[in-house]
């Protein structure tokens, strides 16, 4: 019989990850914690998380930065505030979410079964070229690329959306379609700077 | 006359295209001229604050821009995620004069952004006009319906000025003033699941049940949004969620789990004010509140 190790060694750990999450948006007021747990009381999705909020606002304290940036907890987050209301120490925790979310991709860390990063992906692309969304073809290129069986469980809902006229094919494009290069070329060049 | 910018969103243009038909005819009869942004880009949504927030920010702030330049003093904002994008992005660019996302957008010709008020529709037919002036508008009082409001997440968190973040009640006021019962019920601003019925459908559809069960059990036969995500979650997936929590349903509470008609909020300011049926779209939604119609 084998037994593994569940718990780090402290050489294990990145001990200043919580300085790169204090200075991400939002973020600034992480460290004052103080584990009530009201966040994930009040989160009304945490009981499908694999960490909870609150042990995730320990997790980077301490410096659990692959534990955290692995878990589905970012994920599952449905950005809906609640815990950002309620905290006593006015931690932004939603903002926290996006914050690790964003450090999960860039770090290569996301789960790969979760079809959230592809959404988000998908959006900022579209976007980024025309100026709007189009939530058909987003779905479809989410469910495509994670999971593409999917696409039959998608089938009722866009069949009842059609029988209602409610089903959007065409991709709509503003005008200035330049403004918005410009403007994302340009804050790229100053942010790389 | 009054007059107010608008910026749509993608979502009123698209699967919930009678979320605006019906919009613009509630507006029109409080006297509020509504005038489209031109050109108007997407806000980005929840997506893009999680890949590239100052991406995120600074597509969102063309908008306000334009606004401006297009001499807007107030922005009607029909979706709650819409709307707390452009707010949180104003936020930004009101506390930070000279960082990078205002000089990208300065540069790219988008001044300002900072003032430009922005409201939902809520807030203006109920602070700008008026209960009372509703009510002098009501045709058809709405007899018989006894209405669950919800009001989602987005609209009153974590930017809290329109109303109470979890015991909210100005949408319930303008139910009472068309005639209707309000209904009380514990999960107001409780989330609709948002993009999960999409990404993780189980968690994203066990949040709809949770809550089509509670106004189900607190007597409501009606439902009204203020958002068209939290709309098409309810409305949309309600067939999904009732064919798997049916049974759960049936044995908690031994009664039949029966769908709910969702409807926008101004549909139903709408038929109270004596617009037709199928000019408010509501042929559009899942299920049709067609025994409550007979009641008027």
């Amino acid at each position: 019989m084998e037994f593994a190790r569940t718990v780090k060694y402290e050489a294990e750990l990145n001990k200043s990850f919580y300085k790169e999450v204090v200075e991400s948006s939002g973020c600034d007021k992480v460290l004052e914690c103080i584990q009530c747990g009201t966040c994930s009381s009040t989160c009304p999705v945490s009981l499908y998380m694999d960490y909870t909020p609150r042990k995730l606002m320990a997790m980077i304290k301490a410096g659990f930065e692959e534990d955290a940036l692995k878990s589905k907890t970012v994920w599952i987050c449905s950005s809906c505030y609640s815990c950002t209301v309620m905290c006593p120490s006015q931690i932004k925790i939603t903002d926290v979410m996006y914050a690790l979310k964003r450090m999960a991709i860039e770090k290569g860390y996301y789960p790969k079964s979760m079809p959230t990063p592809v959404l988000a992906k998908e959006m900022n692309n579209i976007i980024s070229k025309r100026g709007r969304n189009s939530e058909m073809y987003v779905a479809s290129m989410m469910v495509l690329k994670t999971n593409p069986f999917g696409m039959f469980k998608m089938a009722p809902v866009g069949l009842a959306l059609f029988k209602k006229r409610r089903l959007h094919i065409g991709m709509e494009k503003i005008k200035n379609t330049k403004q918005i290069k410009k403007l994302l070329s340009g804050l790229k060049k100053r942010e790389a700077k | 006359m009054k007059s107010y910018g608008y910026y749509p969103g993608c979502s009123v243009k698209s699967s919930s295209k009678s979320y605006e038909k019906s919009l613009l005819l509630v507006m029109k009869s409080v006297g509020a001229k509504l005038k489209e942004i031109d050109d108007w880009n997407c806000c980005g949504a929840t997506a893009y604050f999680g890949t590239d927030e100052k991406m995120a920010k600074a597509i969102a702030s063309r908008n306000l821009s334009l606004a401006e330049q297009q001499k807007m003093d107030d922005l009607i904002i029909p979706c709650t995620g819409c709307y707390l994008t452009l707010k949180k992005s104003q936020e930004h660019l009101k506390e930070h004069k000279d960082d990078n996302i205002r000089a990208a957008l300065d540069e790219a010709g988008l001044k300002g952004g900072d003032k430009v008020a922005l409201r939902h529709p809520i807030d203006v037919l109920y602070n700008d006009f008026g209960v009372e002036q509703i009510k002098s508008l009501v045709k058809k009082p709405l007899k018989g319906w006894k209405i669950a409001s919800y009001y989602g997440c987005q609209l009153v968190r974590p930017y809290s000025d329109v109303d109470h973040p979890y015991y909210p009640h100005i949408l319930d006021d303008l139910m009472v003033s068309c005639g209707a019962e309000a209904v009380d019920y514990p999960y107001k601003t409780r989330c609709c699941g948002g993009a999960l019925t999409g990404t993780v459908e189980d968690v994203g559809l066990r949040l709809v049940y949770i809550l089509l069960a509670e106004m189900r059990n607190r007597g409501a036969n009606c439902v009204v949004t203020m958002c068209p995500l939290c709309h098409f979650n309810l409305d949309v997936y309600q067939s999904k969620v009732i064919k798997k929590f049916g049974d759960e349903y049936e044995k908690s509470f031994s009664k039949k789990f029966e769908p709910l008609p969702i409807l926008h909020f101004t549909q139903v300011i709408g038929l109270a004010m004596g617009y037709k049926y199928s000019e408010l779209g509501i042929k559009e939604v899942m299920v049709e509140p067609k025994a409550l119609l007979k009641a008027i």
